[in-house]
């Protein structure tokens, strides 16, 4: 037996792509998140960089 | 760290907007297949994925090589990126396949060829990151990052060419069938939004891959800055 009419397959191909955005948003959100997250590290780490010889100066004096 | 360059920014708005026009071409413009129906849709993005996520391996593998000769760090970077980026779609690719088989075959998942060889390269390409993850000498892992894609750059052409050299129920769609396989034909206004989806994902796949080359620079430098303060 053939089938004469065109099926509704709507559900899957919202499915589709919907899967398609959201991973591809994942994806953009993460390169954010981490470009984010390395710049304060970044700035933490050269925060620590300049604290670190003045330190040294105090101890010298005392 | 250097600004955004206005190409990248540039780049960024034209990806959105090529987006939307093949979203609007595969939902829109391309007519319904009668036999499938409007599950047909996903294939567009199905194959502007599975392009990009390919294209990616091979030029990691690529990137790899020139590491292993020129031994620059930002070779190292671009095959993070390629590899990174392609996997993303590829899961991608895998996953519109599994939605319109499931209309189409009947079932979410079969181990034909095609799938079979898609799933293990895919997780060839996510060891890539756990391989990586376990190495903390940035040349050391540069190097066996570099041999692990020229391997698993392998599987491309494989899963590529594996619906031509094996018997499979997955249609061809590029180039020619042989006998008993079948053939996906389409109409003009089909090709246009296909065509239109492979130049668009292509765009968006050299934008991303740009990101993430900027953000392998970023952690590149964190990386020196952490050696630097222990010392």
């Amino acid at each position: 037996m053939f089938i004469e009419t065109t099926p509704d397959t709507s559900s899957y191909m919202i499915a589709g792509f919907a899967v398609t955005f959201i991973t591809m948003g994942i994806y953009v959100v993460s390169l954010y998140l981490r470009n984010r997250n390395l710049k304060q590290d970044i700035e933490t780490i050269e925060s620590m960089q300049n604290e670190k010889p003045k330190s040294k100066i105090k101890r010298l004096r005392l | 760290m250097q600004p955004k360059p206005i190409a990248l920014k540039i780049l960024d708005v034209v990806s959105i907007i090529l987006l939307a026009v093949s979203t609007y071409l595969a939902l829109f413009f391309a007519p319904t297949e009668l036999v499938m129906g409007q599950v047909q849709r996903v294939f567009y993005f199905h194959i502007g994925t599975a392009w990009v996520g390919l294209l990616g391996f091979i030029i990691a593998a690529l990137s790899g090589i020139v590491y292993l000769i020129t031994k620059d760090m930002r070779w190292d970077r671009f095959e993070v990126a390629a590899v990174e980026v392609s996997t993303m779609f590829f899961f991608l690719t895998i996953v519109l396949g599994s939605i319109w088989a499931r209309p189409a075959w009947n079932t979410w998942w079969t181990w034909d060829p095609r799938l079979t060889t898609a799933a293990v390269t895919e997780l060839i390409y996510i060891a890539y990151f756990m391989l990586r993850q376990g190495i903390d000498d940035p040349e050391k892992r540069a190097r066996f990052g570099a041999v692990y894609t020229l391997l698993g750059g392998v599987s491309a052409p494989i899963t590529f060419m594996v619906i031509r050299l094996f018997r499979t129920i997955h249609p061809v769609i590029i180039g020619a069938a042989t006998k008993g396989q079948e053939k996906m034909s389409m109409t003009g206004d089909m090709k246009i939004a296909f065509f239109f989806a492979l130049f668009a994902f292509t765009v968006i796949f050299i934008d991303l891959i740009w990101h993430r080359i900027r953000l392998g620079g970023l952690e590149e430098k964190v990386e020196q800055l952490k050696l630097k303060v222990s010392m």
